[in-house]
């Protein structure tokens, strides 16, 4: 894993997120938040026949939680939604490939976090 | 007595072990004291020292170490209320911290006193340790909190206290704001909301480190604070109240060393200030917190408060000058304690955070325990950088240059 928390491909999410934007006719609106450092996402989700057929998201906060919900948004698009139920954490930091403190992991993690509470309803991961 | 001279901040430095420290190969620059200090040697020492040769539980022990044990946990409470010139050091009662102090005042005073209907006025800028435990007991009891605002340099807006004091119980507001800076000016407030008939709670953790704070002079009501924010150890503070109030206030905690005489369906309580000081003490901790005392008062509380003043001045002159920057809270320093808060654009403050630490500077990122103020301020966050005794104007450049390093990262 890289030391450089603010590599190249993690600002140009930041500064160019991949799928931002409402998804109007979303089957699924998700918010989720990190009241500790004020970073916050909406999750769009629409269903195709057991498939994820489009994300998108929108947010604010740091580089870290919205180049990670923007990394998670290509990495989930078309998956059969019964597996992203169960989305491993740990593929999105790998993805990320940074090293993450302890005092960062809710930024890095609070995309994936919100994608496990809109499809299951809650945010217990299976692994 | 002999004129206190200024602080030498290099020769302050040197009291401070941790100071030594090197972070990525770099000296520590530690800009968050307003979170908490560092710990002289002094206060490390004494503390070791209690632990190897007499510690023991205190107040009840007849045996030698017992009684030194309690000798030096007392003696730290006489020299905490000289420091803060309290009438009598029955007034001092030691809790855990600040929140604690402010939760006694609410489970006990708060309780009896506070009623449906009644009125309980906080400011703006509260932490929320002086925020959340009003909700709760407003909750519980059916009274309503109101707000005294801000203005958009983070003062309050003095010419509503009048109006908005009317029918208030109880004025409960920060000394100085842990976020903005922002000295109030706890003196006349408080004689207003006296005429107005409301007591007064004051927040002092961002003070009592930072100024001479006089009990007698501000003549509030409650007054609390934590040992951990001025050179003192985590897990003691202080709640001082008015001596009358104390003792008209039902106990705390209950169990030993708050209890005169107990029998199986009643008890009596202790004399103050132990009567809302249940169970063994943090005994290390208030002997630490004596040490911290004497330190701070060696080195002159105007003279802590002269140095704050000056490096404060000095970086909000050089922070204005990077490109974009907001800065929160007074312009003026005189009436701006060692805390400025800040907001880079295209640069959140926790990214901020993360690239300075890299050349091992400490600044805090995030609300600051004062959501509501974030909300006013419009932000989801800044980043702080507050001062101490131990800081020096080249800290304040190396942050700046942080600053700058960290614009090019996200250029």
């Amino acid at each position: 894993m890289s030391d450089d928390l603010y590599r190249e491909q993690i600002l140009e999410h930041y500064k160019n997120p991949h799928h931002f934007g409402e998804l109007p006719d979303a089957d699924i609106t998700q918010e989720g938040d990190n009241p500790l450092c004020g970073d916050v996402i909406t999750l769009y989700l629409k269903l195709d026949d057991g498939k994820l057929g489009e994300v998108s998201f929108r947010g604010r906060g740091c580089a870290i939680s919205q180049a990670s919900a923007s990394m998670l948004t290509d990495m989930i698009v078309g998956r059969p939604v019964a597996e992203l139920k169960s989305f491993p954490t740990k593929d999105l930091l790998e993805e990320l490939g940074i090293q993450i403190s302890p005092a960062r992991m809710k930024c890095a993690t609070l995309s994936v976090n919100t994608l496990r509470v809109a499809l299951n309803g809650d945010n217990h991961e299976e692994d | 007595m002999i004129e206190a001279r200024a602080i030498n901040a290099t020769e302050v430095r040197a009291d401070f072990p941790i100071l030594g420290r090197t972070i990525n190969g770099k000296p520590l620059v530690y800009l968050d004291s307003a979170a908490t200090s560092q710990k002289p040697a002094v206060v490390i020492d004494i503390m070791d020292d209690y632990y190897r040769r007499y510690n023991a539980n205190p107040h009840r022990g007849v045996y030698t170490i017992s009684e030194e044990a309690t000798a030096a946990y007392e003696s730290a409470r006489q020299r905490v209320a000289t420091f803060i010139n309290a009438a009598s050091v029955k007034e001092v009662i030691f809790t855990r911290n600040t929140t604690e102090a402010i939760n006694l005042v609410r489970y006990t005073w708060g309780r009896v006193n506070i009623r449906s209907g009644d009125r309980i006025l906080l400011t703006e800028m509260e932490h929320h340790s002086n925020l959340v435990p009003w909700q709760l007991l407003a909750r519980e009891v059916g009274a309503t909190l109101e707000f005294l605002r801000i203005d958009d340099q983070g003062l309050l807006q003095l010419d509503e206290l009048e109006a908005r004091l009317s029918g208030v119980r109880l004025l409960a507001i920060t000394h100085q704001s842990n976020t903005l800076g922002t000295i109030n000016p706890i003196k006349a407030i408080t004689a207003a909301a006296h005429r107005a008939g409301a007591l007064v709670l004051i927040d002092g953790a961002q003070a009592v480190p930072h100024m001479p704070v006089d009990m007698k002079d501000l003549d509030v009501d409650f007054y609390a604070f934590s040992g951990h924010k001025m050179c003192g150890p985590t897990g003691i503070g202080v709640l001082w109240a008015r001596r009358a109030l104390l003792e008209a206030m039902p106990p705390f905690l209950a169990g030993g060393d708050m209890i005169k005489r107990v029998k199986l369906h009643e008890a009596s309580w202790n004399d103050l200030p132990w009567k809302f000081e249940a169970g063994t003490p943090s005994v290390a901790e208030g002997i630490g917190l004596g040490a911290a005392v004497d330190y701070l008062t060696n080195l002159g509380m105007d003279q802590v408060r002269t140095h704050e003043r000056t490096l404060v001045d000095y970086a909000l002159e050089k922070l204005q000058d990077i490109p974009g920057i907001v800065i929160y809270g007074p312009r003026d320093p005189e009436i701006h304690g060692g805390a400025i808060s800040f907001t880079i654009p295209d640069i959140h403050p926790h990214d901020l955070a993360t690239l300075v630490d890299r050349d091992a500077i400490a600044v805090r990122a995030g609300h600051h325990c004062t959501q509501p103020l974030m909300d006013r301020l419009g932000v989801p966050a800044t980043t702080r950088a507050s001062f101490y005794i131990y800081n020096q104007p080249g800290e304040v450049d190396q942050l700046v240059i942080g600053i700058q390093k960290a614009q090019k990262v996200f250029a």
